[in-house]
């Protein structure tokens, strides 16, 4: 390590004499982000989004915080509760959880002076449905009325709008669900349900390469894979002004990069602080380093279509296993406490009222190893005698937490040879596999909220053939629960419902949960009042620098 | 000389095809792109479906193949996932690659050279041996500890530079990451040069052109340097491509958007049209710069000719 030391010193006083020489030091990084106060603007990393910018077609986090920024839709998910709350909405009436009424709030405009009306919503709805314009969020308007004549499963569609959709004045509009679903206006915070103005539609590429939309930040700059510099917007008529002058955001190669300029004073937030640097991130930022829980839960699924691990026989081993993993060392050891041993199916952010019941998964999610070989050894064993973990190898370090996984369940059984990862080159193969149904042992399952609800971790991932039903798990009692808990017109109840079905999936542990994801970002000196959002999003508009 | 210039370019049609159906056959064998579009869930099956046939992933390879090539004369790289047309991705991805190969390049070339020139005359002088050793040290350390070494040290530590590169990478905040690039082919170059001036510096010409009486500057660089440089010439021009390719490790240190950048989104996310392009692209210039390098060799020794 010598040697490498003096070359580096080496190189760097010879760099430092070619920097002299042509005098351009670093300098200048992005665009004029000089003052502080009100104006000053936050430089924040960002990484590269995957699909176009379009409301209905956003699915991951990096695109999905852009959404956040620049458009405000009829609800917004409360940054501190996760509570669905009125941002456009003046009223959303029904009586009998099918029907309801849309009054949207006068006086709101796009940034480019367009009135946002009944029309905006509707229009972007059936412009999101529509099979022919490949949104990847389109299954969000499949509860209402027509969708599968807008969006058939295969075929050509025979309608190019919703017939559920109706405008029926300047701001108000009906909508009518296919079935009853009583907590569905609170489904309506998801960016896809944004509205959209007549340029979208009139000259859409140039939407694309700069949106504009209604929310508190206006697009100044995009230059897409590098930097997107957001500007407060000063006609903006909602109560969550923008506390700061704006935001840059800057994409980074590599997060470790993005926060290392943290760190040397050249970036203002980092909101995904690298596995690595977890360790250091306490001591490098003096405090500024935030851990909070998010809407993630983190679970091994199992594929039901495989007959082997369809049996009542295989409910027990499953059980056995989850018994079988200290959750709690691993997200200590692994995860640096970024991670909290998951008792349940759902996650913390819910809150009680939302759902979430620490404990309710039991004895089963806790480590007990003399009573999970017991268990396994009833149900006959791992079905095929050998547990293969299969995970995607090429983001998320997960060859760590999978092979600590297998470790605990080998240490258990006492055989180092009962559990292995299986890591699968890439993350769309590792899709494939699963889409294709090939894999014959449990798979690494995540899930992020798309609404802050019980229904959402519940219903896409264990209903009956539900969009993210990976597994194929089939059960009969907790499609009934779900479809009444629907049905129900009192949340309170609909939630007590939701969590009878949730112990459906407890007994025949139809996913072992791990544990519930945080969200973790550090920040600089120079801003103050930095949160992440439920979604693990930081709040930007409250963010003030100083 | 036309015609030796000729037959080379008609013998890259070939390696052309083969490399570029190689990278296309790789990227499908790797799965199906389409799969890791909608995130952790599946895709419904509509927009799946859709977007199969839109992306021409539902025919074929060979079929994909054929069309991708046909359109890839006429200019037509393609569409990238995020909507953006491949073309634009390398309008912007390959200024700022080509900026940092030819800031490596420069390093290769002027430090490499002197450094040879001066080992070579002084053999087995204090001042050779510590270069020797120097290049060493610098062989034997990855690229991406230099990067990162220099980065925290010069970046974070001294604050003699930006950590990391902006997106628009002006030449000046890409001369410590062309550095750093160029670190192991710079001690290459200084190697090659030194044996190669080391040997011919006892040669008959060498030795009658100081018995001319010409001044020692212009023995060195017009008689024994141009004599001395055919194979570093020729590590240099392999050199260029290699640096292009294989900047992904440096850019990610430094956070170039450049070749590099590209690539490894295009192979993460499994883009055909953005891996194959880009690679279509890196194999002409690694093809261009070799037919440069032979045709050189005829400027520094004429006794070398082309039928």
């Amino acid at each position: 390590m010598r040697g490498a030391a003096t070359h580096a010193k080496w190189a760097a006083c010879a760099v430092a004499v070619a920097l002299a020489a042509t005098g351009c030091g670093g300098g200048g990084s992005g665009g004029g982000s000089g003052g502080g106060g009100a104006d000053g603007v936050v430089r924040s990393s960002w990484g590269d989004p995957q699909n176009p910018l379009e409301p209905a077609n956003t699915n991951e986090v990096q695109g999905g915080k852009v959404l956040d920024m620049i458009f405000r839709g009829l609800k917004r998910y409360n940054p501190k509760t996760g509570k669905a709350e009125d941002a456009l909405a003046e009223k959303i009436d029904t009586k009998d959880s099918t029907n309801f009424t849309v009054t949207v709030k006068k006086g709101w405009t796009f940034s480019n002076g367009e009135k946002v009306t009944a029309k905006s919503f509707v229009d972007a709805w059936n412009y999101g449905a529509d099979l022919k314009n490949n949104q990847k969020n389109a299954y969000f308007f499949q509860y209402i009325d027509g969708y599968a004549k807008v969006h058939p499963d295969t075929g050509q569609p025979t309608a190019r709008t919703l017939s559920g959709l109706k405008v029926t004045g300047p701001q108000t509009f009906t909508v009518k669900l296919s079935q009853r679903f009583s907590t569905w206006p609170d489904t309506l915070g998801y960016a896809a349900f944004a509205p959209l103005p007549r340029a979208f539609y009139d000259n859409h590429a140039a939407w694309l390469s700069k949106p504009v939309g209604n929310g508190p930040y206006t697009v100044q700059n995009y230059t897409k894979g590098s930097q997107m510099s957001l500007r407060t917007w000063k006609g903006y008529p909602g109560p969550d002004k923008a506390r700061n002058g704006g935001v840059d955001l800057k994409v980074y190669t590599d997060n470790n990069t993005a926060y290392t300029d943290l760190v040397a004073g050249n970036l203002d937030l980092v909101d995904d602080v690298p596995a690595a640097q977890l360790k250091n991130a306490k001591a490098d930022l003096s405090g500024r380093y935030i851990n909070t829980p998010a809407g993630i839960i983190q679970t091994l699924a199992f594929p039901y279509y495989d007959k082997a691990w369809n049996t009542p026989q295989a409910a027990k081993v499953r059980t056995g296993l989850s018994m079988a993993i200290n959750r709690k060392q691993i997200t200590d050891t692994i995860f640096q406490k970024t991670r909290t041993p998951a008792t349940d199916w759902t996650s913390p952010v819910l809150g009680a009222s939302g759902g979430y019941k620490a404990g309710l998964c039991g004895k089963a999610c806790d480590y007990d190893p003399a009573a999970a070989k017991k268990l396994i050894s009833e149900g006959g064993g791992i079905p095929g005698g050998r547990l293969k973990i299969t995970y995607n190898a090429d983001t998320g370090s997960h060859k760590e937490w999978v092979d600590a996984v297998c470790n605990s369940i080998n240490n258990t059984l006492g055989n180092d040879k009962a559990c292995v990862g299986s890591p699968v080159g890439t993350f769309a193969d590792f899709r494939n596999q699963i889409g294709q149904k090939k894999l014959t042992g449990p798979f690494r399952a995540g899930w992020q909220m798309d609404y802050p609800l019980i229904q959402n971790f519940l219903q896409p991932l264990y209903y009956t053939n539900a969009s993210s039903n990976d597994g194929k798990w089939s059960n009969p009692q907790f499609d009934k629960l779900v479809n009444e808990a629907n049905a129900d017109t009192d949340t309170k109840t609909a939630i007590s419902k939701f969590q009878q079905a949730e112990g459906v999936v407890r007994d025949q542990m139809a996913a072992i949960p791990l544990w519930y994801q945080n969200g973790s970002a550090g920040y600089s000196d120079r801003i103050t009042h930095v949160e992440l959002n439920p979604f693990s999003v930081p709040v930007y508009n409250e963010i003030k620098v100083s | 000389m036309g015609r030796y210039v000729i037959r080379r370019l008609l013998q890259m049609i070939p390696v052309f095809i083969g490399a570029t159906l190689l990278i296309f056959l790789m990227v499908n064998v790797m799965g199906d792109p389409i799969a890791g579009l909608c995130g952790d869930r599946q895709c419904d099956p509509a927009t799946e479906a859709q977007l199969r046939k839109d992306f021409g992933l539902d025919k074929p390879v060979w079929q994909q193949y054929l069309t991708y090539m046909g359109h890839v004369f006429s200019g037509d790289f393609g569409i990238a996932f995020n909507g953006q047309k491949v073309i634009d991705l390398m309008a912007t991805a390959f200024p700022i690659t080509i900026r940092l190969t030819i800031v490596a390049i420069v390093f290769e070339i002027i430090v490499g050279i002197i450094f040879g020139v001066i080992t070579g005359l002084r053999r087995g002088r204090p001042v050779d041996t510590s270069v020797l050793l120097l290049t060493l040290v610098v062989i034997a350390v990855p690229t991406f500890v230099t990067g990162l070494l220099a980065q925290l040290l010069l970046g974070v530590k001294w604050h003699v530079i930006e950590p990391s590169v902006s997106s628009a990478a002006p030449l000046g905040e890409l001369i410590l990451p062309g550095l750093v690039l160029a670190s192991v082919s710079l001690a290459y170059v200084t190697r090659l040069t030194r044996s190669s001036i080391a040997e011919n510096v006892r040669s008959d010409y060498v030795r009658t052109a100081i018995a001319k009486g010409l001044p020692r500057h212009r023995v060195i660089t017009r008689h024994l340097l141009r004599n001395s440089l055919i194979p570093v010439i020729t590590f240099i021009g392999t050199d260029i491509g290699a640096l292009m390719g294989g900047a992904i490790v440096t850019e990610r240190i430094f956070n170039i958007h450049g070749v590099g950048f590209q690539l490894y989104q295009g192979i993460l996310r499994q883009n055909t049209q953005t891996v194959v392009g880009f690679v279509t692209v890196l194999v002409i210039v690694f093809l261009v710069a070799n037919l440069l390098v032979d045709l050189l060799y005829a400027v520094l020794d004429p006794r070398i000719r082309y039928a």
